[in-house]
């Protein structure tokens, strides 16, 4: 933290301000400029063929018919391109004992997941190498494919990769406390439940799309790429490729969405830069929706069996649990699959007092699609162990779900201290976020119709959700580990000639409204109009060095780098000023874009008139007067390895028991996420959170048979959910700026996906707990309630 | 996702359109709102070397009211059935069953006649037409007939369609106007295919008991079903007598249901029997 001063409450602030973002007219007039939309001369378009099965080895391949088809260029298998691409590896130092074997972009003498790329058709159009592509024969010799996650460590279990003892990647245990005596206790209560999370994928509106253009005259590859950190993708290119980092170029603009998805490594990415590189000319690939299901990385998919004892007054003894999840056959490069696993680990539990916690997660290997981070990277899981354990141990107790929150929150005024894991937490304010939701749903007349209602026999049902989010993390989260990935950003700005802001920034914008509040934060600080700043991300060649936008660190890091930036200028401008208007720069301030008089406000100098004098007329000045108009500043988090932000959730639901189905009726948001820049744009990312959350819970999974075929890989099988069954979403903050930064945000991006699941899984619960039925399975489709509630019958 | 390579012809005439598709039926196909067949050749599930469009065809755009029924030109779209009066004063079910049929984007372009010669068994507009008695009109060189809406639907997109006939119109008795009609499905999202839904039309309407009750399923099997034994279990019975209602609603034992790939056989049968009780409780 720096010794910069920031008054976030003059009259003319922008901080914190419902500010319309400044790219949402460019974008609603169709103006975007994505990937695919960008069409160079000579470029072909790759189209992947993939492995049909889940498990084989690849007999042969004959491309001779695809190579002479209409508009085909060229066919690449995997052992075409051995010699071009450096294997990569998904392992991080930090996660210790984390194993994966080397990958290739295309596979080269086997197959291990059905999706996974076996060649490539370069041709003229798209269409044209997918008809090529059906004449391809590959033949394959098939083996037995390991799909349940919850037997591959089963003696019998054939193994994935030669020379592994076992389908086992990794594995870590936490143990505090002495857990087995809070469970032995016989004055404790036990609540045990298995819980299942399937698998499901983060949805982009715009699908992974990249286009490589190599240029051999300089040995210069650039690449337009869809995705969330350009400087990671710079490395990897240049590394795999056997190219100089400052020769590879990256550029991501208009990106239609990540979640996550767009910040891996790909090998479909990959090979097409290496095509790029052996061809000398553009390559386009943009992967089509039954692509994306079957090869952008999936998430979730964990089997928990938890159990969690409580006194009879309602405190919290111990939780325990074991986790197994599996990642498809190799550990994502360069974030790794365990990350989720380790999440689960970290943040169960964590907002509440527990003396004693054990937990064993085991990450392990599969014929499926990989699995690696996506938005909220175990999240759902963490709360919805211990917050769904939670309100099962409260009713058995007869105690009110919010009442044993009240008593096992961390207090508010407890900070600093650590989770149950070991995390550091700093600044949380659970019990004002739990009150103030208290207050919002107006929770006792919605008990008071819950009791109603069932007369009528409708069910219904209320739940909730104390979560935390990780933000904002540190180098302790991948950089410590070995991984390419920055953990702090940077911003430059520059004040032009006409009088103009130009912000240079190397987080990233997918949609969010980072361009937007990077905007805000220096029109704030430098007291000029939000229209005159022009923000630029999404380009290694010409932002500063940085991670870009992931594990919601836009604004908590990148914003913190916009304003130490822009306060420098400040500095410069008003040290400028101070010399043609003799003056000394503490007397001066800039106002409106002018620069006035630090009292009276009294106008003094527009800041064109400024900077034109400085650039044009120099000779006005004198010769020792050597004026800057352009800073950098640099920020990463060093007080802690994430900045944790904390929230209260609630859902009300209804569940039709004839049919199984949900309706969420109604839900409620409070979060802080400390300082909020942009009020419009922080409710629109708990909202579009939340709705992924309720996604999550109720509706997506990607369906697979029992030999590792992915069965939905359309938009009408695969059940994203859609505005019509969405309830309305109402959210409220509280704001505790973090004091590791000036600027005092920390992330906002991933809390309603976090938490959402576990409070619409409460709320389920609650309307049918008083039939005798619960649901620990997402997502909680109505065949999964019909079948619990069938089984209660039975049981009676 | 690109579709294969395919010829395209846009002929003013059915008599044109008859000549075109009368040789080498089986590789060309005709387009209509092209909701469901330009997915499937982009998938590559279907394949038509030739493209008819019917949409230079003006007489199938139509609507008349002839002497004994209604005739819906095939090429007549979700929106137009939606926004004609006529339509509405032969039966009111088009109006609770259109906003069901997806979103209005897709039911500007979809067509009647599209979705009974797609014949998917998810869709409504079969399930319908056959409650209503309705009957399909198809045209070929060979001539023109007539086939009852219960005789047309043969399986997963298969029909009584041979692939020289054109689908000029579907025809809706005179009749269907004094019946009086139940409509309700489940869909995990509106606009879904449903997973379940049912169409009921009955004659009752003086005596304040079912009649004669055609109970059609459909998104539970390969094709809009019939539930037979609970229309004879409901003849008869009071259209208040809750209780009768229910346990006609459960008659669906004669019935074979195909599971999906979210729910499976016995998940099927049960919301049947939800959706044919709420649909008749609703009437
Ligand atoms: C997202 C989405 C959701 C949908 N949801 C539903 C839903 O809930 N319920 C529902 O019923 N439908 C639904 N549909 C399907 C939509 O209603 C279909 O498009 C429609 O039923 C088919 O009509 P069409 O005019 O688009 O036919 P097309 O797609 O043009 O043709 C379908 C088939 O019928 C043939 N054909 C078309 N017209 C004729 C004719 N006159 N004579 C002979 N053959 C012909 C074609 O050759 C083709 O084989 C949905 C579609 C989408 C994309």
């Amino acid at each position: 933290m720096t010794g910069v001063k920031f008054d976030f409450d003059k009259p003319t602030k922008l901080i914190g301000q419902p500010e319309a973002r400044l790219d949402a007219k460019r974008l609603l007039h169709g103006r975007g400029r994505f990937v695919d939309d960008i069409q160079l001369p000579r470029m072909l378009h790759a189209y992947f063929i993939r492995s049909p099965i889940a498990h084989g080895k690849i007999v042969s391949i004959n491309t001779s018919g695809a190579m002479d088809a209409d508009g085909v260029v060229n066919v690449f298998t995997g052992k075409d391109l051995e010699n071009v691409v450096e294997p990569y590896v998904g392992v991080l130092s930090h996660l210790a004992g984390l194993r994966s074997p080397p990958q290739a972009p295309v596979a080269i003498d086997c197959v291990k997941w059905q999706g996974e790329p076996v060649a490539v058709v370069l041709a003229h159009s798209r269409a044209q190498a997918e008809d090529a592509a059906e004449l391809i024969e590959i033949e394959y010799d098939e083996l037995p494919a390991v799909v349940d996650m919850e037997k591959a460590l089963d003696e019998s279990c054939p193994l994935i990769h030669a020379g592994y003892d076992s389908n086992l990647a990794w594995q870590r245990t936490v143990d505090v406390g002495d857990v087995s005596s809070a469970f032995s206790n016989p004055d404790n209560f036990v609540v045990k439940k298995r819980f299942k999370f399937g698998r499901h994928t983060g949805v982009t509106l715009e699908p992974r799309t990249s286009i490589a253009e190599y240029d051999p005259s300089d040995d210069q590859l650039t690449v337009w790429y869809s995705g969330q950190a350009p400087h990671m993708m710079q490395f990897i290119f240049a590394k795999h490729l056997g190219l100089l980092e400052e020769n590879v170029r990256v550029i991501s603009q208009d990106v239609g969405g990540s979640f996550g998805i767009k910040v891996h490594t790909y090998g479909d990415e990959v090979a097409v830069a290496a095509i790029a590189k052996l061809l000398g000319r553009p390559i386009k690939f943009t992967a089509d929706r039954y692509e994306s299901f079957m090869s952008d990385i999936h998430a979730r998919d964990h089997v928990v069996d938890a159990r969690m004892a409580i006194s009879a007054s309602g405190q919290i003894v111990g939780l325990e649990f074991d986790d197994v999840t599996g990642i498809g056959p190799y550990s994502m490069y360069p974030r790794t699959s365990a990350i989720e696993a380790n999440q689960v680990l970290n943040l169960t539990g964590a907002p509440y007092v527990i003396p004693n916690y054990r937990a064993t997660s085991k990450v392990v290997f599969q014929n499926k699609n990989l699995m690696c981070q996506y938005r909220a990277v175990g999240h759902p899981i963490a709360m919805a162990i211990c917050d769904c354990l939670l309100e099962e141990a409260a009713a058995h107790i007869q105690m009110d779900p919010v009442e044993v929150r009240r008593i096992n929150l961390m207090a508010d005024n407890s900070y600093p201290r650590t989770s149950a894991s070991g995390m550091k937490l700093d600044e949380l304010s659970h019990q004002a976020a739990l009150n103030k939701l208290i207050e919002m749903m107006d929770y006792n007349s919605l008990r008071a119709d819950q009791l109603e209602q069932r007369k009528d026999g409708v069910f219904r049902g209320i739940g909730f959700v104390s979560m935390v989010e990780v933000t904002n993390p540190s180098p302790m989260f991948y950089g410590i580990g070995g991984a390419p990935i920055a953990s702090q950003d940077g911003a430059t700005v520059r004040l032009d000639a006409g009088g103009g802001i130009h912000v240079s920034s190397s987080v990233t914008e997918q949609g969010q409204g980072t361009n937007a509040i990077l905007a805000q934060i220096v029109a704030d600080v430098l007291g000029v109009d939000l229209a005159r700043v022009k923000v630029t991300t999404g380009d290694t060649k010409t932002t500063p060095y940085g991670g870009g936008t992931w594990a919601s660190r836009g604004a908590g890091i990148g914003g913190e780098a916009a304003l130490l930036a822009a306060n420098a200028l400040k500095e410069q401008i008003l040290d400028a000023a101070s010399v043609i208007l003799q003056a000394k720069p503490s007397e001066l301030d800039i106002k409106n874009g002018q620069v006035v008089d630090a009292k009276t406000f009294v106008e003094k100098m527009n800041l064109s008139d400024l900077a034109r004098t400085v650039y044009y007329r120099g000779n006005e000045l004198p010769d020792e007067a050597k004026p800057e108009l352009v800073a950098t500043r640099h920020y990463r988090v060093t007080d802690a390895p994430f900045v944790f932000t904390n929230g209260a959730m609630a859902a009300h639901v209804e569940v039709d028991i004839e049919t199984g189905f949900v309706k969420v009726l109604d839900f409620w948001a409070v979060e802080d996420c400390g300082r909020v820049i942009n009020p419009l744009l922080v409710d629109e990312q708990i909202r579009g959170g939340v709705v992924q959350g309720i996604g999550g819970a109720l509706y997506e999974e990607c369906l697979y048979s029992d030999e590792g075929q992915l069965l939905n890989t359309s938009l009408a099988d695969y059940l994203v959910p859609m505005a019509s069954e969405m309830p309305d979403i109402h959210v409220a903050h509280i704001e505790t700026p973090t004091k590791s930064s000036v600027l005092g945000a920390k992330g906002a991006g991933e809390a309603g996906t976090g938490g959402a699941p576990a409070a619409v899984m409460n709320a389920v619960n609650d309307a049918l707990r008083h039939l005798g039925v619960t649901i620990y399975q997402m997502p909680m489709t109505p065949e999964r309630i019909l079948s619990a509630l069938a089984e209660t019958k039975t049981d009676n | 996702m690109k579709a294969p390579e395919f010829t395209y012809e846009r002929p003013t005439e059915i008599s044109e359109a008859l000549a075109i598709i009368a040789q080498d039926a089986h590789e060309k196909a005709f387009l209509a709102g092209g909701q469901s067949l330009l997915p499937m050749m982009n998938f590559r599930l279907a394949a038509p070397k030739t493209l008819i469009d019917l949409g230079g065809l003006k007489d199938l755009k139509e609507i008349v009211a002839v002497e004994d029924g209604l005739r819906i030109g095939a090429t007549v779209t979700y929106s137009e059935l939606g926004a004609s009066a006529l339509v509405s004063e032969f039966s009111q079910v088009f109006d609770s069953v259109l906003p069901h049929i997806a979103h209005s984007a897709i039911r500007n372009r979809g067509t009647i006649g599209g979705s009974v010669a797609l014949a998917d068994p998810a869709a409504e507009m079969p399930a319908v037409l056959i409650a209503l008695g309705a009957s399909v009109e198809l045209a070929s060189q060979r001539g023109t007939r007539f086939v009852p809406a219960d005789e047309f639907f043969h399986g997963l997109y298969l029909t009584e369609r041979s692939d020289d006939e054109l689908v000029l119109s579907v025809f809706i008795p005179n009749s269907s106007r004094s019946l009086s009609t139940g409509f309700y499905e489940l869909a995990r999202r509106h606009g879904d295919y449903a997973i379940a839904g049912v169409c009921i039309s009955d004659d009752s309407r003086p005596s304040g008991s079912f009649n004669a009750p055609k109970v059609v399923l459909f998104g539970v099997s390969d094709r809009p079903l019939r539930a037979k034994s609970v229309e004879e279990s409901l003849v008869g019975v009071a259209r208040n007598d809750t209780r009768k209602i229910r346990s006609a609603s459960e008659a669906l034992s004669d019935l074979v249901f195909d599971s999906d790939l979210h729910n499976s056989q016995d998940t099927k049968q049960r919301l049947a029997s939800v959706c044919v009780r709420r649909a008749l409780e609703a009437m």
